[in-house]
């Protein structure tokens, strides 16, 4: 009974895995091999449990992923519950991963989920590495931006500025807003990375304070009186939590007043939810064909049935159906995904003297440089009071400063380019040290 | 692709922690950008910059201005800024700490500044904001009020205005608020 189950499960899939086809990927194998293969070796990251998140567990269980992961770090709320649903009333006030984990692993037989409630930045990187796909399911830009730059940091050159095919982490990226959606692939160094496009994200609408202040006409001006205003006030000193409801009541009830002292119509509960936190009202149909998509390539980056979405899916169902695949071009000079400039170095060269240097490397022509390594500002050449505390640095071996670390991302800033060409900019350093028959080993160890 | 993840579930295994870099810090665009900001800074003699956290956390940075003409000539004025992550998509968020009598900075340090809100584009800089500022306070205008009282004195009677600011940058009350000294 079991085995006839599990095969009438996987007919649909078999149909992709089993067999060969024209629209395949390059290194597409077809066969049982592949399809148990995918089960055992394949882990997927699904960052993020609400409306999307929900929708790519079971996609993806049902794909025949077996090994799956989910972080989030939200608890359930009694409004997520109309499109999130893996959950129930009683499991208000539990975090979505663990819910979520438990109502897809209980439905679909065989896989296994391991839900992490926790920040996203809370994870070492190591965590990251471990996935061999990561698909996310968020709402906002910095949560993009953050796993993006992990994701991107494994990724690794080789000396002809070729990314080293092992060391990418493929991301499949799934947003909605109300009736829009998008579903894209990232293969960093290959397919523009989230940086390489931040601009396709609308920067946010913000009202002037003294708008709101003076001549407030809509009641999304009334709501951010409250907020950014009134709140404070009030409040002196006690910050506003967005995701707190007694906060989040208070600046619904002071724009309600004020929405009635100007004659200002519209003002309710969920809109100042949605005012405050930026968000569009989530339909569930949205996330249904998003997360589809997403999980389809998800399949498709595993298994190599067929050739990736290229690279960029837009949804629109608003008034009839529009969907539009557009491929985007990576930005070469990108800082997160791009190669960086390549130098190698001595491992007794001074952070002055690799600074003299980038004034003559012919790709950099730099002069004036600030130097900055993983979040550490080695070297600022402004403003006075932070030259004054970096200074001291200039003498020291670079090799050091950066932890005797044989290879490493260096960040500089400075003037660069010929003639009249020269501006200010920031460029992405590929550094290696030259070995000196010492091994790494060694070098490690006097350290 | 397949291969590929047996490939690297081996090599994984193989490099262990053969390359034991120390503890990794992601950093985000936004800091990037803004060490590039931070270090080309070029700030006029009035205006000085503090990192209260120390020189990596460009971040968070207080700005002090010292307007040497104007209204406000003689008072020094601290503003914070914090920059997020996904600067400069987004606007630095700006508060003034000093509490001042001025038609566009209300007592709570908001400050109506266009290219802090509505006119920020990822073009704008560090530098522009502080010009701005430091224009704010030596131009404070009275047709984008936060302070409403002080625009409608600033509006119907300049020197009246002249004479409350004075008040209240050497420490006194205007109306019903006391200001405390900040000369
Ligand atoms: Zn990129």
């Amino acid at each position: 009974m079991a085995d006839l189950r599990s095969s009438s499960r996987s007919r649909d899939l078999d149909k992709l895995l089993l067999r060969p086809g024209h629209l395949v990927g390059p290194t597409f194998e077809p066969g049982a091999q592949l399809r148990d293969d995918l089960q055992e070796y394949v882990r997927i990251l699904v960052v993020g449990a609400g409306g999307l998140g929900c929708e790519l567990l079971k996609d993806l269980a049902l794909s025949g992923f077996r090994n799956l992961e989910v972080i989030d770090m939200d608890r359930i709320e009694v409004s997520n519950l109309n499109r999130q649903f893996l959950f129930r009333l009683e499991d208000v006030g539990e975090p979505k991963a663990e819910v979520a984990a438990k109502r897809v692993m209980e439905r679909v037989s065989g896989v296994n989920i391991v839900p992490h409630f926790c920040r996203i930045e809370d994870k070492e990187l190591e965590f990251y590495s471990e996935f061999s796909i990561i698909v996310l399911g968020l709402d906002s830009i910095e949560a993009r931006s953050y796993i993006n730059a992990v994701a991107c940091g494994f990724l690794e050159y080789d000396a002809n500025d070729e990314p080293l095919e092992e060391t990418m982490k493929p991301m499949v990226d799934g947003g909605t807003e109300g009736f829009k959606g998008h579903a894209r692939v990232i293969l960093p160094g290959m397919t523009p990375c989230f940086e390489c496009t931040i601009w396709l994200f609308p920067p946010q609408v913000k009202f002037p304070l003294c708008t709101l202040a003076e001549t407030p006409r809509t009641a999304a001006h009334c709501i951010e009186y409250a907020h950014l205003i009134k709140w404070d006030e009030v409040h002196s000193g006690k910050s506003f939590d967005p995701d707190n409801p007694d906060h989040m009541q208070w600046v619904y009830l002071e724009a309600a007043k004020r929405a009635q002292l100007f004659g200002i119509p519209g003002v309710t509960y969920s809109l100042t939810q949605g005012v405050v936190k930026n968000i569009i009202p989530a339909i569930a149909s949205t996330n249904a064909i998003i997360s589809a998509a997403c999980a389809l390539e998800t399949l498709k980056i595993a298994s190599g049935c067929s050739k990736t979405l290229s690279n960029y899916l837009t949804y629109n169902g608003l008034e009839g159906l529009h969907t539009k695949v557009t491929e985007f071009v990576r930005d070469k000079d990108c800082l997160v995904c791009g190669p960086g400039i390549f130098m190698e170095l001595e491992t007794s060269i001074t952070l002055k003297l690799f600074i003299d240097q980038l004034e003559e490397h012919p790709k950099l022509l730099m002069s004036g440089a600030s130097v900055t390594v993983r979040g550490k500002n080695l070297y600022m050449a402004a403003p006075p009071l932070l030259e004054e505390m970096t200074r001291s640095n200039l003498a020291i071996p670079l090799f050091e400063l950066m932890d005797k670390s044989p290879t490493g991302i260096v960040h500089v800033t400075g003037t660069a380019g010929k003639g009249d060409k020269r501006q200010s900019c920031l460029r992405k350093l590929r550094v290696a040290f030259k070995a000196n028959g010492i091994t790494d080993t060694d070098m490690a160890g006097g350290a | 692709m397949i291969r590929l993840f047996k490939v690297k579930e081996k090599q994984k295994e193989e490099a262990g922690n053969a390359n034991g870099r120390g503890p990794l810090k992601k950093q985000s665009a936004g800091e990037l950008r803004l060490h590039k900001d931070i270090s080309e800074l070029n700030l006029p003699k009035s205006c000085t910059i503090s990192f209260p956290n120390g020189k990596d956390d460009l971040m968070n940075f207080e700005v002090s201005i010292k307007p040497d003409e104007g209204y406000y000539m003689g008072g020094k004025f601290l503003f914070t800024f914090n920059v997020s992550a996904t600067y400069p998509h987004e606007a630095p968020k700006v508060k003034c700490k000093t509490k001042v009598y001025h038609p566009n900075i209300d007592l709570e340090g908001n400050i109506c500044l266009n290219i802090l809100r509505e006119d920020w584009k990822p073009v704008l800089n560090i530098n522009t904001i502080v010009y701005g500022l430091y224009h704010l306070l030596t131009e404070p205008n009275h047709e984008d009020p936060l302070n409403q009282e002080a625009a409608a004195v600033l509006r119907d009677n300049p020197k009246a205005f002249k004479s409350n600011v004075r008040t209240a940058i050497g420490g006194g009350r205007v109306g019903d608020t006391y200001f405390a000294r900040c000369i």
